[in-house]
């Protein structure tokens, strides 16, 4: 019998889980050879994730409701896994410092799993209504989500920074093995760069969508204002470190500062009333 | 900062604009928190008398549009154009000088310069090493002097207006809307089926407004899928302008009409109220003893017309089983969506389970969805000699959404830039390299420095490079 994409996707969230645990271990009991396997099971997952979120898009259209799998709630969270860690083995692969993958690879499992096992979360492939119905959805959410997805590992990467500027001169164990403190701000800031101009895409498709559906490009829907409260606090934070030299810590901060609310736009504002619903649980 | 202008001082700063976009992105938290522009009856029953008095001198209301919530706008807006311009004025001339300036010291004395020294004589080098500049850098250009010679190269000196562009989009967005708020609109109007409408309503503000052109709404339909999600909401539409049909087009979400400047997009739909009904042009199929039906087979695509009396089974040819009309009902539900009237019954076919079918009157192909062997629609009574569209007991009207902005185009223009201007300024930066050759008495001593006005980790690496090709060769 042929593999269905949900479970093609339910082995993509064990395959994550191994990965974050691998880059765990090697954190916790300080070894990093761990971290080298991890990266190729990254790799792994991020193919089982791709394949996955293929084949439910084969499925849509042998349902004969073909759109892409960027739909709803379950839809977005496994794209958002996809993109973190495409993006993360981008980081990986460049700039070769592994241990970031265990401030990121949590959280990619962590959206898998949290799309898998919530009660409140269909796997269902569903019809698309008529306000999703454009060439934009693709557009759209695959620039906001590669901004999300820079964002995390930004954030993953200020976390690091927030625990190794603790005791910064330690350099044995596995402290010696964490980027040092100007590397880590320097990667931070090439992602949030990253994530800033992909936020700043996504808002913008999002408008000129909402102009062709509604006839109003901005119409300060609480998830338009949330990805727009997101885009000042980043734009405060890359002019504090351009403009006014701010370095270190207190853009660390700033880092963690955006990602929450980021993580707010994302599922925060579902508690709110808006236009954005069928990103609900 | 030539102005010593105390006021232009304040705006000129940077901190400033952090104050700005973080007081910004606090205080744009309130208006998602508290529902905006409802009527004043929800606020006061929410709030009570003292608190909603205090909202609404805030404008808390409406507060995207209020005077604070502006006057910030308009303040980081000031802000942005006073850095640009006192920015740019100090580097104009540096992006626009035809001839750079170099000062070879600003570079062999950085701390990041290689140096190391070649048997060849000073020209000798010069001639090695001026194409390696020249290939990688749009500027390229050599001053020699009595024993020290200088190749310079440079590239991307433009890439230094970006922020100027992405600063220059922002202005260009809130000119764009507020060009939108002042001369466009923003309205709604519900068209029933067949009538026709020149006057809109304003949204918020609940003004009438009048078009030079009238919106007739030839025709409403909506459709859905099998699983009772709403498919399409399709407005046939034709405007008129001068008594004449000059446009007609099916618009639905995602899809609107543009006639003059103004855009119509499908917003919503409902059924007309019975009064609205006049029972002459719209006979409706109330409660019977039998009806017509029309079975469609899928495999032959033959179509059998069959009265059936309510609760009596009748055959459906082509083996297909038997249907039986249970009940109608005048408000009837699928799937929670409202349907209007509608015939209840049940097809049992020759295997498998019986099934409840819904045939809403209003749609005649609304059984199609279901996607079984058998299609079935009510036809009319036998008595009227009416088709089935004209005996659709509801009538629909469809909810529009009017609008014009005659500030989108810059907007848009906004967009563009902003788009541009980012990338350019993330990830393109002003690149110099400068290679200063000295004759020492048996050898020359090359020095190798370069500086980039953004991403210097990768002027890092590009210097570092260059100094491996130049030692190698």
């Amino acid at each position: 019998m042929p593999m269905s994409s949900s479970q093609l996707l339910s082995i993509s969230t064990f395959v994550f889980a191994l990965a974050a645990f691998f880059y765990m271990a090697a954190l916790i009991f300080k070894k990093p050879q761990l971290t080298l396997p991890a990266r190729w099971i990254v790799a792994a997952a991020v193919v089982v994730t791709t394949a996955g979120l293929l084949l439910r898009w084969v499925e849509s259209y042998q349902m004969g409701i073909g759109h892409a799998p960027l739909s709803n709630l379950y839809e977005s969270l496994v794209f958002f896994a996809w993109t973190a860690g495409v993006l993360y083995l981008f980081v990986e692969f460049k700039y070769k410092k592994p241990l970031i993958g265990a401030f990121v690879t949590p959280i990619a499992f962590l959206a898998m799993a949290y799309a898998s096992l919530s009660p409140n979360i269909s796997d269902r492939i569903q019809p698309l209504v008529p306000a999703l119905k454009s060439n934009w959805l693709i557009a759209h959410v695959a620039t906001c989500f590669f901004g999300y997805a820079a964002f995390a590992i930004a954030f993953g990467m200020s976390s690091m920074y927030l625990i190794k500027a603790r005791n910064p001169e330690k350099s044995d164990g596995i402290m010696g093995h964490i980027p040092k403190l100007d590397v880590l701000d320097e990667l931070t800031h090439q992602m949030v760069l990253f994530g800033f101009l992909f936020l700043t895409a996504g808002i913008i498709t999002g408008a000129v969508w909402a102009n062709s559906a509604w006839g109003s490009y901005w119409s300060w829907d609480p998830k338009e204002t949330w990805s727009l409260i997101t885009w000042f606090v980043y734009a405060a934070m890359l002019h504090a470190r351009l403009m006014r030299g701010w370095q270190g810590k207190q853009v660390a901060y700033l880092s963690v500062l955006g990602f929450a609310a980021v993580i707010f736009t994302y599922f925060g504002v579902n508690l709110l009333p808006g236009l954005h619903s069928y990103g609900k649980v | 900062m030539k102005n010593a202008n105390p006021l232009w001082k304040f705006f000129c700063s940077v901190k400033l604009t952090i104050v700005l976009l973080l007081s910004l992105a606090l205080t744009s938290i309130i208006g998602t928190v508290i529902p905006q522009n409802q009527s004043p009856d929800s606020y006061l029953h929410a709030f009570g008398a003292f608190r909603y008095q205090f909202l609404s001198v805030l404008g808390i209301m409406d507060m995207y549009h209020s005077w604070w919530f502006q006057g910030l706008l308009l303040l980081l807006t000031l802000n942005i154009v006073v850095c640009s311009i006192d920015r740019l004025s100090s580097s104009w001339k540096l992006i626009f000088t035809r001839n750079p300036k170099v000062r070879p010291e600003r570079y062999s004395k950085r701390s990041d310069a290689r140096t190391f020294t070649d048997k060849r004589r000073v020209e000798e080098l010069v001639s090695a090493y001026e194409p390696l500049l020249a290939r990688r850098y749009g500027y390229c250009k050599v001053t020699r002097s009595d024993d020290v010679s200088v190749i310079y190269g440079e590239k991307g000196r433009l890439s230094r207006l970006g922020v100027y562009i992405v600063h220059l989009s922002v202005v260009l967005l809130l000119i764009g809307g507020l060009a939108g708020s002042f001369f466009g609109f923003e309205g709604f109007v519900n068209i029933a089926e067949g009538e026709a409408v020149d006057t809109i309503r304003i949204r918020n503000t609940g003004q009438i407004h009048r078009l030079d052109f009238q919106i007739r709404c030839d025709d409403f339909n909506l459709s859905f899928y099998d699983t009772g999600a709403p498919k399409e909401y399709r407005s046939a539409l034709s405007i008129i302008d001068g008594g004449k049909t000059v446009k007609q087009k099916d618009i639905i979400v995602n899809d609107p009409l543009r006639y003059r400047g103004i855009n119509i997009f499908q917003s919503s739909y409902g059924k007309l109220p019975p009064e609205k009904m006049s029972r002459q042009d719209m006979p409706m199929i109330g409660p019977a003893e039998e009806y017509t039906l029309k079975f469609t087979s899928t495999s032959s695509g033959m179509g059998y017309t069959i009265t059936a009396k309510v609760g009596v089974p009748v055959d459906i040819p082509e083996g297909l089983g038997t249907f039986a009309v249970m009940a109608h009902e005048a408000d009837a539900k699928f799937r929670g969506m409202d349907v209007g009237a509608a015939l209840k019954g049940i097809l049992t076919p020759v295997e498998g389970e019986p099934v409840e079918i819904l045939l809403p009157l209003k749609f005649a192909n609304f059984d199609k969805m279901r996607g079984g062997n058998v299609m079935i629609a009510v036809a009319d009574q036998p008595r009227e000699g009416f088709s089935f569209r004209q005996t659709a007991e509801e009538r629909y009207y469809t909810g529009l959404q009017v609008t014009n902005d005659p500030g989108v185009w810059l907007v848009y223009t906004g967009f563009v830039l902003m788009i541009t201007g980012c990338f350019v300024t993330f990830y393109l930066s002003h690149r110099q390299v400068c290679i200063v050759i000295e004759q020492l008495r048996k050898n020359s001593r090359v020095t190798v420095a370069g500086i980039a006005d953004r991403n210097k980790l990768a002027m890092k690496n590009i210097t570092e490079k260059l100094f491996t090709v130049m030692t190698d060769s």
